[in-house]
């Protein structure tokens, strides 16, 4: 079989038929109630959010949706959070801590919603403290990059004690498309972008900038299960302290594996 | 006087006419974008870089507003000489650094260290929006980092003034992730009871505004100053229609919620010093 390109995976990743956060909920937990509003202004249906029964553990559960119908798009906003949508998330990461469930996000948005209004309520403060504020809870998280994890818009669910990719997802500074029109002033230029970025599961595991790629096939649910089951025990088993500052180091030397930096000897 | 000597003197009123006119080439002038008006730099730097005339901020390079905010010959410099090595390996990106390097006259997109505010002892970051539009990579990233750490450390207060067009397309991934870098070594700052003191300037815009910027204990904006998410073009695009004036600039933020106060770049050390002594900072 043909390799595949970044691009085609970067099509993949926007695949509607592609499994979604409500997919994920009936396939690995036992229940599910869903959680809404933000207690200021609204409730963003491109995060689902709620509490589900895991192996008999309550977790919380925090997704990002495009939804598959026009309808559900539309209802979604295409899976572009506002900034009640991630204040919705912050609300009930709080929920999570003070009841002690775990939290597992799921990633897939095209970025950030763009628009007048997210602008006027904040969307730069909602990303910027959703992101502080996962640093600092004292219970473990896992975020899974199920599809498209574009921009400041999927890391604002991303400040994880695990980052997992599925093997045809992507994670990026922006779109391939964004990208390109930004420096090439040519959006058509995408799929050169895509590469050049360098957005897969495989190569951003390599810069250890994520922790594990998830295989894409018949037993992927089956693999999640298994790995969310391992990992939450034994994060579980860290004391409060220790899973903290575990996470601080994780971030503060995110860029280590690769040497990304270096400082000339004066 | 001979006939030659006629030629000597014009010669050398022109020679001198040469020299003044050079003399005043050598100052360089700026113009106001609003009203025009052509300016030495000179006269301009010794009015905080505002426009004398209609009061426009022009954009101030990091050094200058050092000069502005530290007491004299306090600043000094942390992790100097620290580069990127090209962690996506982007093509041509060590000729842009090089090339930004020669304009702005500075290693990197932000300048960070400590100085005294009124004989206050600070940790300070000030972004180069001249050097890549101030774009964050892993050198700003870890210099932000870096610089909280020895605030938290010395309990220090912490100031940063943004300038920044976001994330730096050119160390993809790496540069995104120094928005939870930040994020995270912010957070525990405040936590532990530091003072982070956020100022933005002109313009603060994406992974910045997006990350560390957002979350002083105080966010303090320059007047007139572009601050937001997604740029005004992406908006329209969007949305299709016009953003109505000074939509997502400091006075409509400021109406919307989302800053403490604005204040006039000639007040802004009076100001943070106030915030300081309310803080228990002391000389």
């Amino acid at each position: 079989m043909k390799e595949l390109t970044t691009y085609d995976r970067v099509l993949i990743a926007r695949d509607k038929k592609r499994p979604q956060v409500s997919k994920y909920i009936e396939e690995l937990f036992d229940d599910f109630i869903e959680l809404k509003g933000d207690r200021l202004s609204g409730d963003d249906e491109s995060i689902l959010g709620g509490i589900a029964m895991f192996h008999g553990t309550p977790v919380t559960i925090i997704g990002q949706r495009k939804g598959k119908s026009l309808e559900e798009s539309m209802r979604f906003n295409f899976g572009m959070c506002s900034p009640e949508g991630y204040r919705k998330g912050m609300r009930l990461m709080k929920e999570a801590e003070r009841f002690h469930r775990p939290i597992i996000t799921f990633i897939d948005t095209p970025g950030a919603y763009p628009g007048k209004e997210a602008e006027e309520h904040g969307q730069a403060n909602a990303i910027a403290e959703s992101m502080a504020l996962m640093s600092s809870l004292k219970v473990p998280i896992i975020a899974i990059i199920t599809g498209e994890g574009n921009s400041g818009g999927a890391l604002a669910l991303s400040v994880a004690d695990k980052i997992w990719m599925l093997e045809n997802s992507i994670f990026a500074v922006l779109s391939p498309e964004g990208f390109a029109s930004i420096l090439w002033k040519d959006g058509s230029l995408a799929p050169k972008a895509s590469e050049v970025m360098k957005i897969t599961a495989k190569e951003l595991y390599d810069f250890g900038l994520i922790d594990d790629v998830i295989a894409e096939d018949r037993n992927m649910f089956k693999v999640i299960d298994k790995k969310l089951q391992k990992e939450i025990s034994s994060l579980q088993k860290l004391s409060q302290n220790t899973l903290i500052e575990n996470r601080y180091l994780k971030f503060r030397n995110i860029d280590e594996k690769k040497k990304a930096l270096k400082v000339i000897k004066e | 006087m001979e006939i030659s000597d006629i030629f000597k003197n014009k010669k050398n009123r022109l020679d001198k006419l040469r020299r003044t006119r050079r003399k005043v080439d050598v100052e360089e002038t700026l113009e106001c974008k609003r009203c025009h008006g052509q300016f030495a730099k000179s006269v301009l730097k010794k009015n905080f870089m505002i426009c004398p005339d209609c009061n426009k901020y022009f954009s101030m390079s990091a050094e200058d507003r050092i000069r502005s905010i530290a007491d004299e010959k306090t600043f000094k410099e942390h992790l100097k000489g620290m580069y990127s090595v090209n962690p996506i390996d982007f093509l041509d990106y060590d000729k842009v650094i090089e090339k930004n390097k020669n304009r702005s006259k500075r290693d990197e997109a932000v300048i960070t260290g400590v100085c005294k505010i009124n004989g206050i002892k600070c940790a300070i970051a000030v972004m180069e929006s001249q050097f890549m539009m101030g774009s964050m990579g892993t050198v700003v990233g870890e210099r932000i980092s870096a610089i909280t750490e020895v605030a938290g450390k010395h309990n220090l207060p912490l100031i940063i003034f943004s300038a920044s067009g976001g994330a730096r397309m050119q160390e993809g991934m790496f540069s995104l992730m120094q928005m939870a870098k930040t994020s995270t070594v912010i957070e525990k700052f405040k936590e532990n009871g530091g003072l982070f003191l956020s100022v933005y300037t002109n313009p603060t815009t994406g992974g910045v505004s997006a990350s560390f910027a957002a979350l002083g204990n105080i966010l303090i904006a320059e007047p007139d100053a572009l601050i937001c998410f997604a740029g005004p073009r992406v908006i329209e695009q969007t949305i299709g229609e016009k953003l109505p004036e000074g939509f997502q600039h400091s006075e409509f933020l400021l109406k919307s919620g989302m800053l403490d106060m604005i204040v006039e770049r000639q007040d802004l050390k009076e100001t943070i010093h106030r915030i300081l002594v309310m803080h228990n900072y002391l000389p």
